[in-house]
């Protein structure tokens, strides 16, 4: 009768964390974005306007208001999950938001998946073929991926399929996003190729390492002992034990994917989350910078939250625990 | 013909204010359905001219979708539009405007005078963040007396008035909120539009003018110069509206697969000076760091051999341009010489608040070298744009500042001494307030080209160069405007090879 309720205990206080994360991230973005020098009202006006007008816009955006009043207000409006309407483009910022991650989402999960794809079976030969020259350039290779920029990564790539290849786009989005479909998943190749080399890179290591805890493990030795060929024992018993760590590893891998489109976005010149936060950090616009922020960090926390349920379903042992890490 | 000669002959066929904008010998020669794919540096951030849209709009707008009762056009003329005909009293405060009869917005409603006045009333509203609302404040009145004629009244002569009308889009009255939508009477209608990405305009079928020559315009845009560069030589855009990365032109000048041409620009990179403190309230001073700049290397390390020097804030294409690059030379020696005679022998030191964007960094090193060698020390100090616009713009809080103008005829900036630059001449105010109550063109081009030989002789400013206004297109597409006027960017003459 205990597994129920330690389940139901784990769970409020995962939500719990979660809320009290989201407050956190909130309070530090709200007061980071002020201490910034400029006004977003700034970004409505031009050389020219005169001190009635920007004294007008800066009560449309409410930046004249004393601090205490604008944060009360944008933590009574968040409660609502009302993330507001931008100041420049005056476009609903959640609506925004949902054209963004039209882009960011596909581009996240398909570059993390086509990252995954490459890492899991280069690893696992990069572990048991460690004495073979190809085991070790696996790895010397992976090493050089860690070590390049994600954006220099990127316009090496443009250079060369975009640019001399001709294969596919150097950047941009088609007008009707996923309804030109084709287009959509051409223009989506490099930058997916590019986010995925970049993360298949750290996620190789470890695999490799887990891959090498398993082989050097009792219960492959024992199996092997009863008889078991060592790529049956790998499967039957390996896989299963290995994918512990490396699940809690893809969730702040997947993390950090997200974080990475957000660079490629730019060289890109795709019109993701990205790029409207960038945008949004060079205007003040602050419901533009706290929504994206707010829905990014949400997603960050979601992504962490599932890798442990994940977790929790693969190995019995952990079930027990109400507070898993 | 090489790229060079074709250049030159756009150049001069600007410069002679006759640039065909649609060549209508070879209307076959091109498909009339054909999509012209622009690429562009400058996104509108929303889709109001009055509600901090930015520059981009007008590029978009200007012409396309919106007219306005006078234009602006490529050659820069002011032209009647939506205007039929129109009379002036004879002191110069009433104008009566004839509206052309015919014409219809998007939505079908038929333009009426009611249209022209809610139009003129939305820049000059409390609301407004046009940065020309203060050109309109000598309007007064707005009379309707039937639909097709629109009669203003001034509170003083306003000789710019047609002109300062070519930016006031006529946009129907019943159109409340256009920050998303539009409903303008132009040769476009709005298509598609993808914030971050791209907008699309298609042909109006039912303009009431001359049809566009394309059935589709795509602005497609980009944050970053190689981004644009790339999506031109990879056939993704047919025109880059005005191109930004000088190192990128090799690319295409020398490939006969593109065009490159260089138009006359309004755009000028300057030193601004806060006149108002020392050691820059000295006219002897301001003189002396403009004789110690070597403008035409400065311009050549940036452009190579593209953009202009100028003597002072006016460029060529505005009528009261005059040559003044001969008033404060390239010269070390005098430099020193009037900084000794201005009481600073030993040099000064001055802090250089430099936007953090191409190409300010640039020129702020440059001049910290040039102006070692007369013995002043530059501190260059980096903000953002926005941090910019409050520190200098609003608060007037700095010694020295590089930024671009982009406007056409803003020589009227020296006539407000509360400008954040803080020039103030007396003599030029008057002459510049005087010039917008002129009687005649002539009058006002006379007294404005007396306060452009002023604000030259006083180095009110240090105008470092004017950028060159540079459009690339693939070699199939033709008839797009070669001139950056006002950041318009007419696109109904465009023509796709077929």
């Amino acid at each position: 009768m205990r597994r129920p309720r330690s389940i139901l205990t784990y769970l409020l206080r995962r939500f719990a964390i979660l809320l009290l994360s989201l407050l956190i991230a909130a309070v530090v973005l709200f007061v980071l974005l002020r201490l910034l020098p400029g006004d977003p009202a700034n970004a409505l006006l031009g050389v020219g306007a005169t001190e009635a007008q920007i004294a007008a816009a800066r009560t449309q955006v409410g930046s004249d208001q004393p601090l205490l009043t604008q944060f009360v207000s944008f933590v009574g409006n968040l409660a609502r999950f009302d993330l507001g309407t931008s100041f420049v483009s005056k476009a609903s910022v959640l609506g925004e938001i949902g054209n963004r991650l039209s882009v960011t989402v596909p581009l996240t999960i398909l570059g993390f998946l086509l990252a995954i794809a490459i890492a899991l079976p280069l690893g696992i030969i990069a572990a048991v073929k460690a004495d073979r020259w190809y085991g070790a350039a696996i790895s010397i290779v992976s090493q050089l991926g860690i070590a390049i920029p994600v954006f220099w990564l990127g316009i090496l790539i443009v250079t060369i399929f975009a640019i001399n290849l001709r294969l596919f786009p150097s950047g941009g989005f088609p007008l009707k996003g996923w309804t030109s479909f084709g287009e959509a998943a051409v223009a989506l190749a490099l930058p997916v190729l590019t986010v995925a080399l970049v993360i298949a890179a750290s996620l190789l290591r470890y695999v490799r390492s887990a891959t090498q805890d398993v082989i050097g493990s009792d219960y492959i030795r024992t199996a092997r002992a009863l008889g078991s060929g060592f790529t049956e024992a790998l499967l039957r018993h390996g896989v299963r034990n290995g994918a512990v760590p490396v699940i809690s590893i893809l969730g702040i891998e997947l993390a950090t994917t997200f974080l990475g489109a957000v660079v490629v976005e730019k060289v890109f010149a795709l019109p993701g989350l990205g790029s409207m936060l960038l945008l949004a950090i060079q205007q003040r616009d602050y419901p533009n910078v706290q929504g994206v922020l707010f829905i990014s960090t949400l997603l960050v926390l979601l992504i962490g939250f599932a890798a442990d349920l994940l977790q929790r379903f693969i190995d019995p042992r952990l079930r027990g625990r109400a507070g898993a890490p | 013909m090489n790229q060079i000669s074709i250049r030159r002959a756009l150049v001069a066929a600007a410069l002679l204010g006759s640039v065909a904008v649609a060549p209508l010998a070879m209307a076959q020669d091109y498909d009339a359905n054909a999509t012209i794919r622009i690429g562009s540096l400058y996104e509108p951030q929303n889709l109001d001219n009055t509600a901090g849209a930015g520059q981009g709009i007008n590029e978009a707008f200007n012409g396309n979708v919106y007219e306005a009762l006078f234009q602006l056009t490529d050659a820069g003329t002011v032209e009647p539009k939506l205007v039929d005909s129109y009379t002036n009293s004879e002191d110069g405060l009433t104008y009566t405007f004839k509206l052309k009869s015919g014409v219809t917005f998007h939505s079908g409603d038929p333009l009426t005078a009611a249209d022209v006045k809610y139009s003129i009333e939305r820049v000059t509203a409390e609301a407004s963040k046009s940065s020309r609302k203060k050109s309109l404040s000598t309007i007064t009145g707005i009379e309707t007396p039937d639909d097709q004629t629109v009669v203003i009244t001034l509170s003083a002569r306003s000789i710019s008035l047609p002109y300062n009308l070519s930016y006031v889009w006529i946009v129907n009255d019943k159109a409340t909120d256009i920050t998303a939508t539009e409903d303008g009477t132009g040769p476009y209608t709005l298509g598609e539009w993808r914030r971050g990405s791209a907008l699309a305009l298609n042909r109006n079928d039912k303009y009431w003018g001359t049809a566009a020559t394309n059935g589709e315009v795509i602005y497609t845009y980009f944050t970053d110069a190689t981004a644009l560069n790339n999506a031109l030589l990879t056939n993704a855009v047919d025109v880059i509206t005005s191109v930004q990365s000088p190192d990128s032109l090799a690319q295409f000048s020398g490939n006969p697969a593109y065009k490159v041409t260089e138009g006359a620009s309004t755009t000028k990179e300057i030193l601004a000076y806060n006149d108002r403190v020392a050691p820059f309230d000295n006219v002897k001073v301001r003189k002396a760091l403009a004789r110690a700049t070597d403008k035409a290397k400065l311009l050549n390390s940036i452009w190579g051999d593209y953009g202009t020097l100028i003597g002072s804030f006016v460029p060529p294409t505005d009528p009261w341009y005059v040559d003044l690059t001969g008033v404060d030379p390239y010269d070390v020696e005098s430099a020193k010489a009037l900084l000794a005679e201005a009481g600073y022998p030993d040099g000064f030191e001055f802090t250089l608040d430099t936007p953090d964007y191409d190409p300010h960094p640039i020129v702020a090193q440059f001049l910290q070298a040039e102006y070692a060698k007369v013995g002043v020390k530059v501190n260059i100090n980096i903000i953002t744009a926005n941090e910019w616009y409050t520190k200098i713009y609003q608060e007037k809080n700095f010694q020295a500042t590089l930024q671009e103008h982009v406007n056409h005829r803003d020589i009227v900036f020296y006539g407000n001494p509360d400008f954040y630059w803080g020039y103030n001449n007396p003599e030029v105010v008057k002459l510049i307030a005087d010039s917008e109550a002129a009687a005649t063109i002539d009058e006002q081009t006379a007294k404005l080209t007396e306060a452009n030989k002023l604000i030259a002789e006083d180095a009110a400013s240090n105008w470092l160069y004017l950028y060159p206004q540079i459009v690339v297109s693939a070699a199939n597409v033709s008839g797009y405007p070669v001139n950056g006027l006002n950041s318009q960017f007419f696109a109904y003459g465009i023509q796709k090879a077929k």
